[in-house]
């Protein structure tokens, strides 16, 4: 045997120059995982991480250069200074119209939720009335289109005349733009049920009961999801004009009531505080949406 | 042998765009208890309509059809479907989907230990006991073809409809697909009404073939009786005179009488 097949014999036999075996190459993919193993891992995490981190580096850098040389806007640190003031005592109580600003956040979202919360309970049935009747579609779906483009802060005059209050009539804007979405994504899911579905429901005599529960509901739940999510979106939105207009308690009157201060920071707090609570409301919902999503297999 | 389906002078159009189609025309067609007939044909002749005639999910629009001495009116679970795509709901597992079935037929009658035994039994004739947990998504394009004809045969109904049921699988899986079949229907005594274009499932698994003409206003062209004992086994089956004359018969009627002028 030549000795220069084997050149350390000291070592465990190598198995490559078996004739069964696969050429070297092999040998060489499994020392390669290990380390691809750790990098991979490194990599995503840099790759997920660094990016936004540095975005959000350059947007204060520029805020910092601007305002650098003083005026009316307040630079990064002297914002940030306020803010750790204000979050120190979030839920101060001086009067109706000086309250902690955990107040406004949690009256904001009461009545985005209050109206939002009304908005789903006739949306959503009527979303499925729609998709489910052809001639109810008919109906509804030129006003829906008529209605759907008027922004909803043009209905606030109407909820104020009816309400004779401004925190209805904020809850009843948030209603009104936050139906159109609801109504329309789960008309669309209902009418996007597999057919061969709704052949079971046939074949299989299902009540009607059981058809919404166990084939019409389950299906249609990714588009309702959906609706939810923009109607959520657009609820934020529109809370922060529609409180500048009636006043009270809320974020968007108290972004008004700094300006009325001249609390520049206040103003910059607010929109980064808008921003997170906006992008929390959002990815709760993806979230919900995701463990409800089945894929159509 | 007892009738169990009559289908008289059955036409069907449909209207469309550019005017009246016409499907299917003059389909006479009696089925007996417990036979095994396939309809087999090209793509397009109107094998799938016939089938969905039979199981009420269209209704035609001449001649009569009777199933179990009844005028077939709509869709019911004496005629339960094995859809081509299994139509699993991704939703429910694979006991909740065979369980659903079993509650609508039997849940007025039954209690709720007698109905998820007759769901076990199901999964269990199918060899799936195992799997009862799983979602449609967790398992193979196979089980979930088994767990389609377990939720039909677990309905206990008169006839069984497949349509194209192995279709979407592969050669092999199919093959074993087609074994359970056989020792299934033979178990069960279950009549079966079969839409397939694959000439050798139709002759190793019927005791006739029905052969329809091209569409449109397809009609049956011829109907092969096969005449092989059972239990057939188609490793043995290959060197059967009859089943290559049968084989041959229905090549004959679809590549040389009923060849598409398109393709």
């Amino acid at each position: 045997m030549p000795p220069a097949l084997n050149p350390n014999p000291t070592a465990e036999p190598v198995p490559v120059a078996r004739p069964t075996d696969r050429p070297t190459h092999l040998a060489v993919v499994r020392d390669a995982r290990p380390a691809k193993d750790w990098r991979i891992p490194m990599n995503n995490i840099a790759r997920k991480v660094l990016p936004p981190l540095l975005g959000l580096l350059v947007l204060v850098a520029i805020w910092h250069l601007a305002t650098m040389r003083g005026g009316s806007i307040p630079g990064p640190l002297q914002t940030w200074n306020e803010a750790v003031r204000l979050f120190a005592d979030p839920f101060y109580q001086n009067g109706p119209n000086d309250q902690g600003i955990g107040w406004n956040i949690l009256s904001s979202l009461k009545r985005v939720g209050i109206g939002f919360g009304l908005a789903a309970a006739v949306g959503i049935p009527l979303g499925f009335i729609i998709g489910r009747f052809q001639f109810t579609a008919g109906m509804l779906n030129p006003l829906i289109s008529l209605l759907r483009p008027v922004s909803p802060l043009a209905w606030l005059p109407i909820g104020l005349l009816v309400f004779k209050k401004a925190d209805p009539a904020a809850t009843w804007t948030i209603f009104i733009c936050s139906i159109w979405p609801m109504i329309l994504n789960t008309a669309e899911g209902v009418r996007r049920v597999p057919q061969d579905y709704l052949n079971v429901a046939r074949v299989l005599r299902l009540s009607e009961a059981k058809v919404f529960s166990k084939i019409l509901f389950p299906a249609v739940l990714p588009y309702l999801l959906t609706g939810v999510r923009l109607s959520i979106g657009t609820a934020w939105l529109v809370i922060v004009a529609a409180e500048m207009l009636t006043g009270g308690v809320g974020i968007g009157f108290w972004v008004w009531d700094e300006w009325n201060n001249l609390k520049v920071e206040s103003i910059i707090i607010a929109i980064f505080v808008i921003g997170i609570v906006g992008l929390m409301l959002e990815q709760t919902l993806l979230l919900i949406a995701r463990r409800f999503t089945h894929e159509n297999v | 042998m007892k009738k169990l389906v009559q289908i008289e002078n059955v036409g069907q159009t449909f209207d469309t765009k550019l005017g009246t189609f016409t499907a299917l025309r003059d389909i006479n067609l009696e089925i007996a208890q417990g036979e095994f007939v396939s309809l087999i044909g090209h793509s397009g002749c109107g094998k799938s309509t016939l089938l969905n005639l039979i199981a009420g999910l269209t209704l035609p629009t001449s001649g009569a059809m009777i199933c179990d001495g009844r005028e077939i009116a709509g869709p019911g679970p004496d005629r339960a479907v094995v859809f081509q795509n299994h139509s699993l709901l991704p939703w429910l597992t694979c006991f909740d989907n065979i369980y659903l079935a079993v509650e609508s037929v039997f849940g007025k009658k039954e209690g709720k230990a007698k109905l998820k035994q007759r769901t076990h039994d199901a999964l269990e004739l199918v060899h799936l006991a195992h799997a009862e947990t799983k979602f449609p998504n967790e398992i193979s394009g196979g089980m979930k073809q088994r767990v389609g004809i377990a939720r039909a045969l677990a309905m206990s109904p008169k006839i069984l409809l497949m349509d194209e049921p192995f279709g979407a699988l592969d050669a092999l899986t199919r093959a074993g697909l087609q074994d359970e079949l056989m020792r299934i229907t033979a178990e069960s005594g279950a009549t079966t009404v079969m839409v397939t274009h694959d000439v050798d499932e139709a002759v190793l698994l019927s005791d006739r073939v029905v052969m329809l003409t091209n569409g449109p206003a397809a009609t049956i062209g011829e109907i092969l009786e096969v005449k092989l004992p059972r239990p057939r086994n188609r490793l043995e089956l290959a060197e059967v005179p009859e089943f290559a004359h049968a084989r041959a018969a229905i090549l004959d009627f679809l590549y040389r009488k009923q060849l598409k002028k398109a393709a």
